[in-house]
């Protein structure tokens, strides 16, 4: 096998042989309980109402989003585990902004991005800032601020919030400032959200500044092996807090397209756990904004897919979490189990062609 | 950063016996200030006998997070899963409960959180995964999955010995709960209720934790010190704590690195499993009842400095604010007086530790408490379940360089990498 083989089959086989692992364990879960497991992959790989489509493709954009903010830090081995609090956060600000109609029209709608943007990097350069300063671990200050985050919505929403029979919400924003989208199929199957083209813009611009960028080099140097980057003058602690703001930033965004396509208030309403699936998909896309939209497909697809589970087969739509999850952790074991294959392969390569060089002056001697 | 090479050491290396004594010199502190703040607010259910009970039923599980975390990161391994193996705890608890009793469900759920310590170790030890990657695999894979097993087997239960749902399983046998020393116990409710300055609040821990208590919660305090004794007076211990902190040298000096490690992962699993039955003993199944205790658990464990007595004091600080939020407003109120005069303490040790810039911060924030105190009635009730989190990000911003993790904590280790 030559090298270019061997790093094509390096970057498919990790993915397939995981979605295959994470396909059998969910299997034998539900053989194991007793589940009728034909009838669970049936539905999940039926093919999908127009209704489904725009609902997954909706889906996928937002966790999309929610994952390129997680994948940024991951990118430089800062683990912002905080999306979900910055994204709660920033959304109830960016309804409340959008809902008192400070601004006309469209203008309105640039404004509540902006907004919603500088609420999330606030909250996850606090995390940052407590890094570079005081040394407190990412991880357990962004757990921290996820808390509070959500405690502090629930306080400002049950204080200033519209009292709408048996729940709470902000105040709708007007119908000129609304933005739903775009119907692929008849108009009762839904719209695909305008604010879906964030998702599309966040994508392009993240792959320019990794890829392309002074700054994403210095981000990539510093995730790979920080004392070489710091020998090589990349000021760690100000590509932290950087990474922080931009992820933050990103995360602001992520339920940007529901709110203005849909649901026109924080209430009720607001999806809740795309902080998470974020972390997970973005695990999954190795942090690649094309690996990452393919992971978020999968996982709107298998979440949208598994919501008639309960009305059809019978068994908990939660099932999808399981798959989900084991893809996560096969894919990184089958990453990390194909970079060491491929290490002892290319070792072996360089030891047959030290050999043969080594031994073609020795023919010739004898 | 720069705070670490002059931040002086030996208070925190100091001997056993000047530690243990410091031990008893904060618990009375901590009673006085209670105290203190109690008869100034009037707010007696601030320490009353069963608030005190409350606080420790709470305490528990989020303990068993924290030294589960303990185990695991003395070995060199981050377990941010403990949050999915708490929830395996708690239906494999469910589930023996019901079909068994409650002690059975108490091993069930450690069975299950162990079941999540072997997937954990397996991605982890085995496979060189990233720690905190397979952790948060682990907390979706868990939720996952006791969602499902909920419905598929509690949905259609309906008996003497619980009342089942798609995502609930109620009204199961509950361990034995101690009535109490006879004689004592009621002396000790007497004594508390006359609501005396230090007297009463004394006797009011004593008295929660002399009476109508669970064998669990005794069973868990315990673990306590045996965790103490196994990780820090025993070979074992010694080995194992060798593993998190330098590795390649212990498997040069013929420790299995391995074998520890995954003994490590697999405690820790097993504790965060016990940690899920006890709140399944306490109140019952309900789907995704752990509610972040899991991570709670691991806040509470760096709080405490990566040590058993620390682990105690960061989960019971939560428990005891947790145990806050469920009573009446004005005890919600006192406890912003309680959090400025704990701050303005902290400020003092720090000023006199001659940590000026540390000082002057917490002295800011004990004085914004204090105006908040003054200011306002009543705080939402919400606010109280904040205290915890926002008191950790606080003592963790002003005494992180005194935090000192494993050294070989969250790397990933192969064997025979020492060559």
């Amino acid at each position: 096998m030559n090298a270019t083989m061997r790093k094509v089959v390096g970057a498919f086989a990790a993915p397939v042989v995981a979605l295959l692992v994470a396909v059998l364990v969910t299997s034998l879960v539900l053989t194991l309980a007793g589940a009728p497991v034909g009838e669970f992959w049936t539905t999940m790989l039926s093919p999908p109402k127009p209704r489904n489509w725009v609902n997954i493709m909706n889906q996928a954009s937002m966790i999309f989003l929610s994952a390129m903010a997680a994948a940024i830090g991951f990118r430089m081995n800062l683990f912002n585990i905080g999306v979900e609090g910055q994204y709660t956060l920033a959304s109830y600000a960016a309804a409340v902004f959008a809902g008192a109609a400070l601004l006309p029209g469209m203008l309105n709608i640039l404004g509540t991005i902006f907004v919603a943007m500088a609420v999330g990097a606030a909250w996850a350069g606090l995390a940052g800032l407590l890094k570079v300063t005081r040394g407190v671990s990412e991880v357990i200050s962004t757990i921290m601020l996820n808390a509070i985050a959500i405690t502090l919505v629930g306080i400002a929403l049950n204080k200033y919030g519209e009292d709408i029979g048996n729940s709470v919400r902000t105040t709708p924003i007007d119908e000129g400032s609304m933005l739903s989208g775009w119907s692929p199929f008849a108009d009762r199957d839904g719209a695909l959200w305008t604010l879906n083209l964030l998702a599309v813009s966040v994508g392009l611009g993240m792959w320019f500044l990794i890829n392309r960028t002074r700054f994403g080099f210095d981000l990539r140097a510093a995730g790979q092996n920080e004392s070489a980057a710091v020998a090589s003058g990349v000021k760690v602690n100000r590509m932290v807090v950087s990474a922080m703001l931009i992820s933050g930033a990103i995360a602001g965004l992520i339920w940007l397209p529901a709110l203005f396509g849909d649901a026109s208030y924080y209430g009720s309403t607001f999806q809740k756990g795309l902080g998470f699936i974020g972390i997970a998909v973005a695990l999954l896309g190795r942090n690649r904004p094309v690996g990452v939209a393919v992971g978020a497909l999968l996982f709107a697809w298998l979440n949208e897919q598994a919501n008639p589970l309960g009305l059809l087969v019978g068994i908990s739509p939660s099932v999808v979490q399981i798959t989900q999850g084991f893809v996560v952790l096969a894919v990184v074991i089958a990453y990390e189990l194909v970079r060491r294959w491929l290490a002892t392969a290319e070792q072996r390569a360089l030891k047959d062609e030290l050999e043969t060089r080594h031994s073609k002056p020795r023919e010739v001697v004898t | 950063v720069s705070a670490t090479t002059s931040t002086p050491t030996k208070k925190v290396m100091s001997s056993g016996g000047y530690r243990r004594y410091q031990v008893y010199f904060w618990i009375v502190a901590a009673l006085v200030l209670i105290a203190t703040v109690r008869t100034i607010t009037g707010a007696h259910d601030l320490d009353s006998q069963g608030a005190i009970r409350a606080a420790i039923v709470a305490t528990c599980p989020i303990l068993l997070a924290a030294l589960g975390g303990l185990w695991s990161e003395r070995a060199g391994v981050v377990n941010i899963g403990l949050e999915g193996q708490m929830l395996l705890g708690t239906w494999g608890a469910a589930f023996f409960t019901y079909w068994y009793n409650p002690y059975l469900g108490l091993l069930g759920g450690v069975v299950m959180g162990i079941l999540g310590g072997v997937l954990h170790g397996l991605a982890t030890i085995t496979f060189g995964v990233d720690h905190i990657v397979s952790g948060v695999a682990l907390n979706v894979i868990a939720l996952g999955l006791i969602t499902f097993l909920a419905e598929a087997f509690f949905t259609n239960l309906n008996s003497e010995f619980g009342r089942g749902g798609a995502r609930q399983l109620q009204g199961l046998a509950k361990p034995v709960e101690l009535e109490g020393i006879p004689g004592v116990s009621d002396t000790l409710k007497a004594v508390g209720e006359q609501h005396i300055w230090f007297v009463s609040d004394a006797a009011n821990v004593l008295g929660a934790l002399v009476s109508r208590v669970s064998v669990v919660t005794i069973l868990v305090l315990a673990l306590v010190p045996l965790t103490w004794w196994l990780l820090w007076r025993t070979s074992f211990g010694l080995r194992l704590r060798s593993c998190g902190e330098n590795p390649a040298a212990a498997e040069s000096l013929g420790v299995n690195v391995m074998a520890h490690k995954y003994v490590a992962v697999l405690v820790s699993g097993g504790l965060a499993g016990l940690g899920g039955a006890y709140l399944v003993a306490g109140s019952g199944f309900v789907t995704g009842q752990t509610a972040g205790r899991g991570y709670i658990g691991l806040a509470a464990m760096i709080f405490g400095n990566w040590r058993p007595l620390g682990a105690l004091t960061g989960s019971a600080m939560f428990g005891y604010t947790d145990m806050l939020t469920f009573r009446e407003e004005s005890t919600i109120h006192a406890l912003l007086l309680l959090v400025a005069i704990g701050l303005a303490i902290f400020a003092i040790i720090k000023w006199r530790g001659g940590l000026v810039k540390a000082a002057s911060w917490s002295g800011a924030a004990a004085i914004a408490f204090l105006a908040w105190y003054l200011l306002v009635d009543s705080v939402p009730r919400e606010f109280a379940s904040m205290t915890p989190y926002v008191l950790t990000l606080l003592v963790l911003t002003f005494a992180a360089q005194q935090l000192r993790m494993p050294k070989a904590d969250g790397q990933i280790y192969r064997k025979g990498a020492v060559g």
